[in-house]
């Protein structure tokens, strides 16, 4: 964490209260209520913002659901597993692909980025889909057998009916011989997908740790990366890069990730979470459980990669020291030069953020690497400790926001120009419609990785891409 | 700890009879909880001498979410320190009252009401297991011991039988079994013996045998059990006798539930239902004169 105060000129505690005042003027008296305390200036310490609360009703929000959570974050990523969407078939249709966890392996023999869904029809909403689940598991048993597991994500109506996955999970476990995992993460469950990730991390800690053990010792350097979905790639950048520092990385979780590893983990000596928001949950399971100390790391931007390696060295002997600073040495110049080409093009620009668990808070410094300002930041899902985690790393009196409306984004964005807003696919055509450079920060916009050395050079030159572009010089809105 | 399930008819007298049963077992010193799995949320009203408990669901709709509540916002301490639960529901006809269930049940679990000095929990269901939801009680891990509560008249039987099926789903897939009828007399003819039949035809017992009597309603308006009202009234020791049958009951089956067929000749055999003859079926007045 940065201890000076960071500031960007022309934004006060009182422009940035005022320009909130301006934004909920228009709500009814109730709604703005309940928005006012999700939105505030950034006050450097503790959480400033309410979050973790029910949307308020009439307005857009970029929320997603419990399934959502649990499919596209937690469960989805590990490959060598089959991930079933249980329920009418558009919660799995539209949840296909869309996080771009990438895989390594061949798909249908070792990894399975394909789409499995019990396609409910009404009689199955009627007579219950439990039969219907059994032949499914069997079916994809026999058809990829190579598969090391099968998870069961309950979609809505299945929780709706009373459907008892947990029974048939058991049963077919049992007659196929192989893990089924059932999870219920019913959509309507909670606020946000932020639940799912719990009723997901819960279900690992009842069904998949510790029910496999590493075949070859356990040395003093393993260590798990938790929190790391591999979107765009970014395991295959950070998992060598800790690697090349002298750890021995024996799973990750979940991206790119292997069931038998991931069961395996209650033997590793410290777990590297990136993702806290999705995956503490685990880490804290761990720790009372197995004692395995864990430490929250950043690997966007060379600055905080170079703090993070420095702070997990210091957890470990002169051997891990040495290589951490010869790693540290070895890209520091390479790194400055990615700086040294795009920082003229992008220095003084200011960008907005508002995404999911760890990237409001995580990609602030990068930007500043590249000479930017970050000057609001907010998330979808978040809970207090995250933004307890996001006020230093924000400067000051910038405005903080939970749960953002589309109405409040578009007002801020209106009043701060940005020259840049990193949000998700919800938000991307509003704002390129008012002509503000975007770029798609939940799947890296088909780009990535972004993570470690190896990804900065590639979110540099985006970045750059996107606010430098003539595009937006060239069309003129006819409005 | 022991977890039982009580199904039966609507209108039978389900949550009365575990009301006092529960006090009963109460009275013997046992520490129970009850959850009532009924929207109607009279499961625990006899035992708090309240006209309505808070639910977990009108909670839930109060707040926004079932994350928002804390277990003893729901969980009050009634007679004998028993503890009651509502799991509560939408009023007929709309929304999905199994579904509360289900919450109300997985909140109780996730915040930890069941604990280890609990000697038994009684889940109140209503009549019919008409979705999943009200299958929860008996789920796994959850009630392995049913009472059904029924009477001699013809409906409760069918209703019994019903519910006899519906355990043996489960019971064959799980470890649920039946313990026995509970026969809350309405004072029919032969009900001893009509009961009685039906609970061996099902593989189980008639475990007790409640006589009616009206100090049941004069305890109900005090919103009291009998046991509590009046313990030494021959009905309290009814169902102390009750408490201490279920406490002892070594008798858990697989029920066998009978074809229609079988429990209609039943109630022919007991004169409860007429033979039915065929040659009138389908035949106006008009025409049969």
């Amino acid at each position: 964490m940065s201890t000076e105060i960071k500031k960007v000129e022309g934004i006060t505690k009182e422009s940035t209260q005022e320009m909130i005042d301006r934004a909920l003027e228009i709500y009814p008296d109730k709604a703005k209520k309940k928005r006012v305390p999700h939105l505030a200036p950034n006050e450097g310490e503790g959480a400033c913002v309410k979050s973790n609360r029910k949307t308020i009703p009439g307005v857009m929000s970029a929320r997603g659901c419990a399934y959502a959570g649990a499919k596209g974050v937690v469960w989805g990523p590990i490959r060598d597993m089959v991930h079933v969407s249980h329920g009418p078939v558009g919660c799995g249709y539209y949840s296909w692909g869309t996080r771009r966890n990438l895989m390594s392996g061949i798909n249908g023999v070792d990894q399975f980025a394909m789409q499995f869904t019990s396609d409910f029809q009404e009689k199955d909403i009627v007579y219950g889909g439990d039969k219907k689940l059994k032949t499914l598991l069997q079916e994809a048993k026999e058809l990829f057998p190579l598969a090391k597991g099968i998870s069961v994500l309950s979609e809505c109506p299945v929780g709706l009916i009373g459907d008892d996955i947990n029974s048939v999970a058991k049963a077919s476990a049992k007659e196929l011989d192989i893990p089924i995992i059932p999870c219920n993460c019913e959509g309507f469950r909670g606020v946000s997908q932020s639940l799912g990730h719990h009723i997901s991390n819960d279900t690992i800690r009842d069904y998949i740790i510790e029910t496999r053990e590493f075949p070859e010792p356990i040395g003093p350097y393993d260590i798990a990366l938790i929190g790391e979905y591999n979107i765009g790639g970014d395991a295959w950048s950070t998992k060598p890069l800790l690697e090349e520092c002298g750890f021995n990385v024996k799973s990750v979780w979940t991206g790119d990730g292997e069931m038998e590893k991931i069961a395996a983990t209650h033997q590793v000596k410290l777990n590297v979470i990136h993702c806290y928001r999705s995956m503490n949950y685990m880490c804290k399971v761990m720790e009372e459980k197995y004692g395995i100390p864990w430490i929250e790391l950043n690997f966007f931007g060379p600055t905080k990669i170079r703090n993070s390696l420095r702070k997990l060295a210091e957890l470990f002997d002169d051997t891990i020291k040495e290589k951490v600073e010869a790693v540290i040495a070895k890209y520091d110049p390479l790194m400055q030069a990615v700086i040294d080409e795009y920082k003229p093009r992008l220095e003084r620009k200011k960008v907005m953020l508002y995404v999911g668990g760890l990237r409001p808070r995580h990609t602030v410094n990068a930007y500043e690497d590249l000479g930017m300002a970050v000057v609001g930041s907010g998330y979808e899902f978040a809970h207090g400790d995250d933004y307890e985690r996001t006020s230093p790393e924000m400067p000051e009196a910038t405005v903080i926001y939970d749960d953002i409306t589309e109405y409040e984004f578009e007002q801020f964005a209106d009043t701060l120009k940005p020259d840049l807003i990193g949000s998700g696919i919800k938000e991307k055509y509003l704002f390129q419609k008012m002509g503000i450079p975007f770029r798609q920060m939940h799947s890296w916009d088909y780009s990535g990785p972004y993570h470690g050395y190896k990804g900065f050079p590639t979110f540099a030159r985006d970045v750059d891409m996107a606010i430098n572009s003539p595009t937006w010089s060239l069309v003129k809105a006819p409005f | 700890m022991r977890q039982i399930a009580i199904y039966g008819k609507g209108g039978i007298g389900k949550s009365t009879t575990t009301q006092n049963t529960v006090a009963g077992l109460a009275y013997l010193g046992k520490k129970v909880m009850i959850v009532g799995c009924d929207p109607k949320a009279d499961s625990t009203r006899l035992i708090l001498h309240a006209k309505a408990q808070s639910t977990v669901m009108d909670l839930v709709r109060e707040r926004g979410t079932v994350e928002d509540l804390e277990l003893e916002d729901v969980l009050k301490v009634g007679y004998g320190d028993t503890k009651c639960v509502e799991s509560g529901g939408p009023e007929p006809g709309v929304g999905c009252a199994g579904r509360g269930v289900i919450t109300a049940i997985n909140f109780l679990e996730e915040n930890g009401a069941y604990t280890d000095d609990l000697d038994f929990v009684f889940y109140d269901v209503l009549g019919d297991v008409v979705c999943g939801g009200f299958a929860m009680p008996i789920r796994e891990g959850k009630a392995e011991e049913i009472y059904i509560v029924c009477s001699g008249e013809m409906m409760a039987m069918y209703a019994a039988n019903n519910i006899a099926k519906g355990i043996l789903k489960y019971a064959s897939s799980g470890k649920v079994r039946l313990g026995g009828l509970i026969c809350n007399a309405r004072k029919t003819d032969k009900e001893f013996e009509l009961v009685s039949a039906l609970a061996a035809k099902l593989g189980t017992q008639m475990i007790h045998f409640v006589p009616r009597d009206n100090q049941v309603q004069r305890a109900e308006m005090r919103r009291m059990t009998v046991i509590e009202y009046s313990p030494e009234h021959p009905q309290a020791q009814e169902y102390r006798t009750l408490a201490e049958k279920i406490q002892n009951n070594k008798m858990l089956v697989v029920p066998t539930p009978l074809e229609m067929e079988e429990l209609e000749d039943l109630l022919m055999e007991y004169g409860i239902m007429e033979a039915e003859d065929e040659a009138v079926v389908g035949v106006a007045e008009a025409a049969a004169r």
